[in-house]
């Protein structure tokens, strides 16, 4: 009933290929984005800006980047965590040689770096495929890592081979280090995420997004419809890296405050995997949906419980998230590969034709 | 020889022929030495037994498959091997014998996934989505729904392929690949596990295809009917050697093709 | 010219100069390199016989060892504890089958590949919940494995073995030697060949599935519990999921990963090329290379020979 599209026809083809045809979608951005930049400031506290919103941003972000290589365009790669390093140590360097320049500039140009190392360490993907892909993107992802911590100069010969962000300012107003407030950094993110959530959605509905995906899905007959493979792929590896490095320098830069290696490991690589798993290949909000779940998954294990009167030890919620995330990935992969993404697909299929059954 | 009735063709000049061409797999020769050409405008049948080589006849005009011996001469030049890219730029065009649908996408995805050779706006316009970008979409959206209209697909436009039925995936197959705009349409068992109705259909395309853009065709087929109605010319082959090049009527009454089908040791 | 010295003939002057030195790092590569090609051997029996993608079997590995020690210190006699723990590996490795593995069967191999880090991940946490987070001691002594080691005068200088790396090096080529000549000799290994073949084909000439894969788990069982062990003994059982979960996929790549021997000579030369890599050129560059070294030299090869020293050739049909 209220998700119905009839009476919304269409009289061009402009607008029947817009990304949101339907116009309860519309509304519904419009709503999020709304709630997004109003609501939440205003009603949210520090914890709930800091500890929730900013970071699930940030790893939506790199939730979107990992997808567009490995959901769309079908590249595995186990590298995510060392392309969001290359973005948070180029970001370091940047500011740190060139202080007087705004601070979102670089955070932004870092993102070119990370999508450098991304087509080095595609160039095998013209000759290895699928799983075998995934282990040559293990060899950067380990080979990265290692340089984080072997090229001190990545870190200002810091003693502790730990970065720490220095105070930037934006018009007056402190933006990164200790002082800046968890608003300011929220809206910097938020505004980031959003410009770049539209961008990722302009390349996928148009035809570098079908080159994409008809790479992922048959390559051979992509090929053979004149799809050139290697520039494909490499622009995918370039995005999504892109991508992944400008959420690793907003982690550090906007969240963190600091960073060291380890921070960058295979283990953050497997969870923006898992992210995008639960979360449904191949689909932008997915990467929001899966970032969402395994983010708070372990908050709502650490307030949860206590509430319900059932305290948890620490560790005993880091192993239940651990538990859960995987059980998570086993079930999703056997029922519903397509994530929560195809779940919500679903639900808006029985919503559209609701109060009836069919 | 055509159905009576239909619109003749005119046939024109070799738009592609192959030359002594011979390609094995490790130990296994799966074409010897076939050369025949294709003439503009027809609609030309590669026949022969099961495993005779005529898929991978096909794959090597795309350029899928490098003889190792040969030379393929496609609108007048003269090359060794084809590349796959060369093949679908200079106007070649096919179909797969296990419908190669990009399944994660929808039919009107996939054949605007067709269009991707004749769309050229840069990555900048495609970032924004706007402008040129924009415009060069809903272009070659009402290309490609002129497609859809003459397929009779519109129904099923926003349908994921997995969801389609055999029949209409084929059709989607073929719509993805007119999408092209090919010079040269590549059909490898177009009609392969359809009904009498289904095959009527696609027969009917097919003949469309060649009369309405004059696309030059080549097929491969194994029901005869289909192919003595559609084709102008066929050649037939056998365990990768040509047996029979000819019109329809020559080559039905060819002993060496009857032996072929009926299995006779020689 | 200094640099080409350096990285070109230095490190091959250093060799020659102090052979005792190289042979101690050979002999240290090769324990190293039959550990990996244990754990790679695991998966390459059960691929071989039922065609699974099981990457789980690294986890498998650090469950192993940590359920043998887990019974240990509750109290179990240690040998009655070895026979506990090949039940308990048993009964993970079925219901691993069972529940994650079989309803994945017709998937591409990149889904079970995620799906069995999945696994991974919930067994790590799992095993965290049910024996603590904090490393282990491998029970040694209550398994009569020597300690110490023995010093040989060779090479002009010395070389020092530890005896449990020796028992190791004994033991895995006892069970490597024996599966190879199980899978081509006995009447049950020609049957395991037949089902990784065909399933059907197997079927129809009447040898029971169910009971072949019985056999491969528990022989997979076996092969993580003896490699658990030994790894536990050299260095603590932990949950490092880098090396748990990924090291045997380079020596997989090398060996292909449907050979026996392929497993060992993989396994060898990764074990080898790090160990010498990081004594010899790793202070070049600040050491440390053995974090990537492995997966540098799959790449390398995926790059040029995609199937790995001993596995079939890869044909794309369309």
């Amino acid at each position: 009933m209220f998700y119905r599209e009839a009476g919304q026809f269409k009289i061009s083809y402009a607008s029947d290929q817009a990304v949101f045809p339907i116009l309860q979608d519309r509304i519904g951005i419009f709503i999020i984005l709304a709630i997004a930049f109003v609501v939440i400031p205003l009603t949210g506290n520090d914890f709930i800006i800091n500890a929730v919103m900013i970071p699930f941003l940030i790893f939506s972000l790199a939730a979107i980047g990992l997808n567009l290589l490995t959901g769309y365009t079908g590249q595995l790669s186990l590298g995510t965590g060392a392309f969001m390093g290359v973005g948070a140590y180029a970001c370091y360097k940047l500011t740190t040689i060139f202080p007087g320049v705004n601070i979102i500039f670089w955070v932004i140009a870092s993102g070119f770096f990370s999508a450098a190392a991304g087509v080095v360490f595609g160039l095998p993907s013209l000759r290895i495929k699928g799983f075998y892909l995934a282990i040559a993107t293990l060899a950067a992802q380990f080979f990265l890592e290692w340089c984080f911590i072997r090229i001190p100069w990545l870190y200002n010969y810091n003693v502790s081979a730990a970065i720490e962000v220095p105070q930037r300012e934006l018009f007056g107003i402190i933006v990164t280090g200790p002082r800046a407030s968890a608003e300011t950094r929220y809206y910097i993110v938020l505004s980031i995420v959003v410009v770049m959530t539209w961008i990722a959605s302009n390349l996928v509905h148009g035809r570098i997004g079908r080159a994409w995906m008809a790479v992922r899905d048959m390559d051979i007959a992509a090929e053979l419809m004149g799809i050139r493979l290697l520039p494909t792929k490499l622009l995918a590896f370039a995005v999504s890296s892109f991508y992944c490095g400008v959420a690793g320098a907003l982690l550090v830069f906007l969240w963190y405050g600091g960073a060291e290696s380890t921070v960058f490991a295979i283990n953050e690589s497997f969870t923006i995997l898992f992210m995008i798993i639960i979360g449904g290949l191949g689909s932008l909000l997915g990467a929001f949906l899966g970032a969402g779940l395994i983010y708070i998954l372990p908050i709502i294990l650490r307030f949860v419980p206590p509430e319900l009167g059932l305290p948890l030890h620490a560790a005993t919620v880091e192993h239940l998230t651990f538990m859960i995330t995987g059980a998570l990935i086993i079930l999703f992969l056997i029922a519903e590969p397509a994530g929560l993404a195809r779940l919500w697909q679903i639900g808006k299929q029985k919503l559209r034709v609701w109060p009836f059954p069919y | 020889m055509r159905a009576p009735g239909g619109p003749e063709v005119a046939v024109g000049d070799v738009l592609l022929s192959v030359e002594n061409v011979s390609l094995s797999f490790g130990g296994v020769k799966a074409v010897s030495d076939v050369s025949f050409d294709i003439r503009k405008g027809e609609i030309r049948a590669i026949i022969g037994p099961n495993g005779a080589g005529k898929t991978s006849m096909l794959n090597i005009i795309n350029g899928f498959y490098h003889p190792q011996q040969g030379r393929i001469n496609f609108k007048g030049e003269t090359r060794a091997r084809m590349r796959p890219h060369d093949a679908a730029h200079g106007g070649i065009a096919r179909t797969f014998q296990n419908v190669a649908l990009f399944r994660g996408m929808t039919a009107l995805d996939n054949i605007m996934a067709g269009r991707t050779l004749k769309m050229h706006t840069n990555f900048f316009w495609q970032l924004l989505r706007y402008g040129p970008a924009m415009t060069e979409e809903v272009e070659h959206r009402r290309r490609v729904e002129e497609i859809i209209d003459f397929l009779k697909i519109q129904e099923i436009r926003r349908t994921p392929v997995g969801r389609l039925p055999y029949g209409l995936q084929k059709r989607v197959e073929l719509g993805r690949a007119l999408a092209m705009e090919p010079e040269l349409l590549l059909l490898d068992e177009p009609m392969a596990g359809m009904n009498m109705e289904e095959k009527e259909d696609m027969s009917r395309f097919v003949l469309d295809v060649n009369d309405h853009y004059g696309t030059t065709i080549a097929l491969i087929e194994h029901d005869m009917g289909v192919v003595m109605d559609l084709s102008d010319r066929v050649v037939v082959l056998d365990h990768g050697i040509k047996i029979a090049d000819g019109t329809p009527n020559e080559v039905k009454s060819n002993q060496a093709v009857i032996d072929a089908y009926l299995g006779v040791a020689h | 010219m200094d640099l080409f010295y350096n990285i070109i003939i230095d490190p091959f002057a250093q060799m020659a100069q102090a052979p005792d030195l190289l042979a101690q790092t050979l002999w240290e590569g090769l324990v190293g390199g039959m550990l990996y090609a244990l754990i790679a051997l695991g998966f390459v029996l059960i691929f071989k016989a039922s065609g699974v993608f099981n990457f789980a079997q690294g986890i498998m590995v650090v469950f192993a060892a940590l359920t043998l020690v887990g019974l240990h210190t509750a109290g179990v006699p240690a040998f009655l504890a070895l026979g506990l723990t090949i039940v308990v590996m048993f009964v993970l490795a079925w219901t691993i089958e069972r529940v994650v593995l079989r309803p994945l069967v017709n998937q591409p191999d990149i889904i079970l590949f995620m799906a069995t880090f999945g696994i991974t991940y919930f067994l790590i946490g799992f095993g965290e919940f049910v024996f603590g987070g904090d490393p282990k001691i491998m029970i040694t002594e209550a398994l009569y494995l020597p300690k110490g080691s023995i010093t040989y005068k060779a090479f002009g200088g010395v070389v020092s073995l530890q005896r449990l790396d020796i028992v190791a090096v004994i033991v895995a080529s006892i069970m490597v030697a024996g599966l190879g000549v199980f899978f081509s000799k006995t009447r049950i290994g020609r049957a395991l060949r037949a089902v990784a073949d065909s399933h059907s084909a197997a079927l129809s000439v009447g040898i029971s599935l169910d009971q072949i894969w019985v056999i491969v788990w528990f022989a997979a069982g076996l092969v993580a519990l003896v490699t658990g062990i030994f790894w536990g003994a050299r260095s603590d059982v932990s949950f490092a999921l880098d090396v748990i979960a990924l090291k045997a996929l380079p020596v997989l790549i090398l060996g292909g990963f449907t050979s026996i021997p392929g497993a060992i000579v993989g396994g060898l030369i990764i074990g080898i090329g790090e160990k010498l890599g990081e004594f010899y050129w790793g202070p070049l560059i600040g050491g440390g290379t053995d974090a990537w070294f492995a997966y540098v030299i799959a790449l390398v090869f995926l790059l040029f020979r995609p199937q790995g020293l001993f596995g079939e050739k890869i044909i794309e049909r369309v």
